[in-house]
């Protein structure tokens, strides 16, 4: 059976190597595709919406190419799994940048590591959070399978998803404060850390990502 | 703290070809970046960088093959350094499948453009090089100067002064190299380290100097850099990246293993 996973090109950084790992583990049959088009992502059977960069740009970009009701639609629909700055888009609100609305798929709000409310924890600490740190699991899920729990991850990032809705959380990172790192809901997975450059583990999950069914 | 150090081994890269002799037993061809990068990768390196010392300009569309090629089966962050000026050599490289690009001497030359090219791909992605060496008399408070043209060129420019500028201008990452300890294999220079991981809220590749794993421990323990960089003691097989990772982890440093 073919089946195509679409990688969403908004213009927000490097895509190769998020395709290159997907078309490094998925099963013979599949085709990975990295897209700008509303009708070629639509019609993907699975959907992965990564990013980097800075937030207001992020949601500039997804208005002026028209994808934003694509991406949230898949989200209500399909297999989605977000990447890093695609995790903290699909909040309701960033702090980034003096303040952005984002897609607000999921309550919650992202906030910088080097807030004023944080400095006692976070003094002496670096940001970006660039490098291989743990992440717990919070919730079974299939797109964890045959990853241990506390496996490391490759992050970089300076701003985090804060959430007050527990069962939004699949995985947590300690980093002066123990932050959400990964969150899933129904058919939507999303990562703060990069899969794609996570060595084994990250592969693997991809692979658990390019088999899956939506369903928890 | 449960981040992990990191450590990085660095190949220099010469028209396409790793120069400085890599020695792997089981390796075919050992100037070939794809298979030294994907062994480094197989052996638990947390990073490769790449620096391209590809002195004619005709031949830097070589480097951009390499990353491409070593990017579609190394699934670990990739740093590419070495004669970046502009941002579409940023861009270029990024595009290419790196992660980072270190900026060294046109940092120093015109540092709007660090400022420039992490205003458009993000400071994340900029790594500033920085070359210093000791300039302070025995007795005298510490002092290092930076320097440009492989340590040559003195600028007369305070290596922490400008560590803490680079960061201000947008710098997500420093390498810090001493030119006094690079090749000598009697460990980083310590107190540079420190002071510069110190003086920034970035974090701090320490490189320059390593001739054993005491060494690299030492790089985190004392001079407090969050990353630490070397080349020959991992080309020439001295040590694999799994023997060091598992030394600094039995000197109680956080380590992914």
């Amino acid at each position: 059976m073919s089946s195509i996973i679409a990688v969403v090109d908004y213009g927000m950084g490097n895509l190769r190597s998020v395709s290159k790992a997907l078309e490094h583990v998925v099963q013979d049959g599949v085709r990975v595709i990295v897209s700008s088009d509303a009708d070629e992502i639509a019609a993907a059977e699975r959907v992965v919406f990564p990013g980097q960069g800075a937030a207001r740009d992020c949601m500039q970009q997804l208005k002026d190419l028209k994808l934003d009701e694509v991406v949230l639609q898949a989200a209500h629909e399909k297999p989605f799994l977000g990447i890093c700055m695609g995790m903290q888009v699909l909040m309701s609100h960033s702090e980034e940048n003096q303040g952005i609305d984002c897609m607000n798929l999921y309550a919650g709000n992202v906030r910088a590591f080097s807030d004023g409310a944080l400095e006692a924890q976070m003094q002496s600490l670096k940001v970006p959070h660039m490098g291989w740190n743990k992440v717990s699991h919070k919730q079974a899920h299939p797109l964890w399978n045959d990853i241990k729990e506390n496996s490391r991850f490759y992050f970089v990032h300076s701003y985090y998803v804060d959430t007050e809705d527990e069962a939004l959380v699949a995985g947590t990172t300690e980093y002066g404060i123990e932050f959400v790192s990964a969150i899933a809901r129904d058919n939507v997975f999303a990562v703060q850390f990069h899969p794609e450059k996570s060595a084994h583990d990250g592969l693997q999950l991809l692979k658990n990502f390019s088999v899956w069914n939506g369903k928890v | 703290m449960s981040l992990a150090k990191r450590i990085i081994p660095c190949l220099d890269v010469d028209n396409g070809r790793v120069v400085k002799g890599v020695q792997f037993v089981d390796i075919r061809d050992a100037g070939n970046p794809v298979d030294v990068a994907r062994r480094y990768d197989e052996e638990g390196a947390d990073e490769i960088t790449f620096l391209d010392i590809t002195a004619s300009s005709d031949n830097r569309e070589t480097i951009v093959h390499v990353v491409e090629e070593v990017a579609n089966e190394v699934f670990i962050p990739l740093t590419v350094g070495g004669g970046i000026r502009t941002v579409d050599d940023v861009r270029r490289m990024l595009n290419a499948g790196a992660d980072k690009v270190g900026i060294n001497t046109a940092a120093v030359f015109n540092p709007e453009f660090v400022r420039e090219a992490s205003d458009k791909v993000g400071s994340q992605c900029i790594v500033v090089a920085i070359d210093a060496k000791k300039v302070s008399a025995d007795g005298e408070p510490l002092r290092w100067e930076i320097f440009t043209h492989g340590g040559r060129k003195p600028t007369g420019i305070d290596a922490i002064e400008w560590a803490m500028k680079m960061v201000e201008y947008g710098a997500g990452e420093i390498l810090l190299t001493s030119m006094d300890r690079d090749g000598t294999k009697v460990g980083f220079d310590l107190p540079l380290t420190r002071a510069v991981s110190e003086a920034t809220t970035v974090p701090v590749i320490a490189s320059g100097g390593v001739g054993n794993l005491e060494h690299l421990a030492k790089g985190v323990t004392e001079g407090l850099a969050d990353a630490v960089l070397a080349a020959s003691i991992f080309h020439f097989a001295e040590y694999t990246i799994q023997e060091a990772k598992q030394y600094m982890a039995d000197c109680g440093i956080e380590m992914r293993l």
